[in-house]
């Protein structure tokens, strides 16, 4: 019997569960059916698949779906919040080497498929491998086993040009003659796999969330590349939401942080224009905890504007904590969220969100900035340049033109940061040194706690 | 399936559907709130396992065994993005949905 027919009204039935999911995810009260709903979906499409007439071994596959279930199963339950960057960074490298697996899988078995299948397995081993051997770097750069500063060496554009020259001469080899070209298709894949660290290394921390974005559409559009490859039609529908939704992130992002795509790929954040911003400086006029209880004690409205230093000191709860306080003696609290904080799209949602902050709470910057003037106390966890003034005030500024949440235009603003250390941009901030700034140092969560023990104590 | 067997109209047909899962997935992607997107990364993560799909045509078919090799390899990846994808989309979602008088447990 043929279960060709079967096989792919069942990938129809499958794209629109993905498609009604994705629609169920544009607001929170649905988005976790929606998830469900996508599951459902592609639970379908594999078991369907089992019944294609090429397989005729199970033994391998199940062995390694069950290896599979384990990890991926494992990684879910034990991953922290605030390393949801670094694992989804994991998982587009994941979906990259499948790809490129699958792509490889089918020029190993058909050599001579004809030119559209080998130039999209071409397609598919080359987006593939980069997006692998990238996102672990960008892995490794998140979780702090790598530098996240940017590397940067003389003829690094130089190198990748030749690079991307040299796989794309292969490439035509490769494609003239795929019968004999297997070698050639080797070191396409090595090729591969070395562009993906050399795009991703001389990019820093602070830009991780435009290359996650990036690299989740990549990883989608390889799975794209392997559908048409493999003539799969689930794979090309699935392969090209992913596709979709990385560039609109990327879109996002970039526009965020008022740079294009090619600043961010190539810019190396922070070495451009170096010594050409104004000087800072100034006094720092420094608090302590029993302080800062006394100013906020004295508010009607406080704003928090968390950033990368609240994941990392993992002080979203401890937060929290303070917020119910405040909220306690009737000053209104709100959270202001910026695009880029922290290190992945919406990093500072999933926080609060996992400290059980309601959403109603949470402020996107537009909305903040319309009011900021009305607030009285702004308290900054652990961000710095998504509050940088330098971002509207100074022309030479390397982050000039980026939208900020223009937290100096509130009554009093409390930093709480462990150092004077710049930010990522490498730049100073001139918001430290206004007149109505007061900095609380040390370990952020340490710092909350101590002005809750304030609050306590009276 | 045999991809030798697909024609011109074939090869036409798949690029149909693909320039309109782009238009699709950019209608309604678009949509999701800034305050989702790290759960739509993780979601898109899944999704992306669909390579799954052809990972275990390969895995299972009379390849050889380089096939087989790369095919379950695919499979272990794919299933990684499709297992950890969902649960941990759901794990956040779950945290998103709570309600304020929950939220006191």
């Amino acid at each position: 019997m043929n279960f060709i027919l079967l096989i792919n009204g069942i990938y129809i039935v499958a794209a629109v569960l993905f498609i009604y999911g994705l629609k169920l995810l544009t607001s929170p009260v649905t988005a976790r059916r929606g998830n469900l709903i996508s599951a459902v979906g592609m639970f379908l499409a594999v078991v369907v698949t089992l019944l294609n007439e090429e397989i005729i071994d199970y033994r391998w596959m199940l062995i390694g779906i069950a290896v599979g279930s384990v990890i991926g199963a494992l990684f879910a339950r034990i991953v922290k919040m605030t390393q949801m960057p670094e694992m989804v960074a994991l998982f587009n490298g994941f979906g990259g080497i499948a790809s490129l697996l699958v792509g490889w899988g089918a020029y190993h078995v058909m050599p001579r498929a004809g030119l559209f299948v080998m130039t999209t397995v071409f397609l598919a081993v080359l987006i593939g491998g980069v997006t692998f051997s990238g996102s672990l770097i960008a892995w490794g750069k998140l979780s702090e086993l790598m530098p996240g500063r940017p590397m940067l060496f003389r003829g690094q554009t130089l190198l990748n040009g030749l690079l991307i020259i040299v796989i794309l001469i292969g490439g035509s080899l490769f494609l003239s003659n795929p019968e004999a070209g297997y070698p050639i298709f080797l070191g396409i894949i090595l090729l591969s796999l070395v562009l993906g660290v050399m795009v991703v290394i001389p990019i820093g921390g602070a830009d991780m969330p435009v290359v996650i974005s990036l690299l989740n559409s990549y990883s989608g559009i390889a799975a794209c590349a392997a559908g048409l490859a493999i003539r799969n039609n689930i794979l090309i529908v699935a392969g090209a939401f992913v596709g979709a939704s990385g560039i609109i992130l990327t879109n996002v992002m970039c526009k965020a942080m008022n740079r294009s795509l090619y600043n961010v790929l190539f810019g190396g954040f922070g070495v451009v224009k170096k010594g050409a911003e104004a000087e800072v400086g100034g006094e720092v006029k420094a608090i302590l905890a029993q302080d800062t209880y006394y100013i906020l004690e004295a508010a009607s409205a406080v704003a928090f504007v968390p950033g990368y230093g609240l994941a990392v000191s993992q002080a979203q709860h401890v937060l929290k904590e303070l917020g119910d306080l405040l909220e306690e003696r009737g000053i209104e609290v709100s959270y202001a969220i910026h695009p880029v904080a922290g290190r992945m799209p919406g990093h500072m949602n999933v926080l609060l969100a996992e400290a059980d902050v309601p959403y109603e709470k949470l402020i996107e910057m537009e909305q903040i900035n319309r009011r900021i003037g009305s607030i009285d106390v702004c308290v900054i966890i652990g961000a710095n340049d998504i509050v940088n003034p330098a971002a509207r005030e100074d022309t030479n500024s390397s982050i000039y033109g980026m939208p900020i949440i223009e937290v100096d235009r509130s009554k009093t603003v409390i930093v709480l940061k462990r150092s004077m250390a710049p930010g990522f941009a490498g730049i100073g901030n001139s918001l430290f040194y206004k007149e109505n700034t007061r900095m609380l140092f040390g370990d952020a969560k340490e710092s909350l706690g101590g002005i809750i023990a304030e609050f306590k104590n009276v | 399936m045999d991809p030798q067997a697909c024609n011109d109209a074939c090869l036409i047909c798949m690029a149909l559907i693909l320039v309109l899962s782009i238009f699709i997935g950019f209608e309604v992607i678009s949509k999701v709130p800034s305050r989702l997107h790290t759960p739509l990364m993780s979601g898109s993560n899944a999704i992306s396992g669909i390579t799954l799909v052809g990972a275990v045509i390969a895995a299972g078919s009379v390849g050889g065994t380089m096939a087989v090799i790369l095919g379950t390899l695919a499979v272990v990846f794919a299933t990684v993005n499709v297992v950890g994808g969902y649960v941990v989309t759901d794990r956040m979602l779950q945290m998103f949905q709570k309600k304020p008088e929950e939220s006191k447990k």
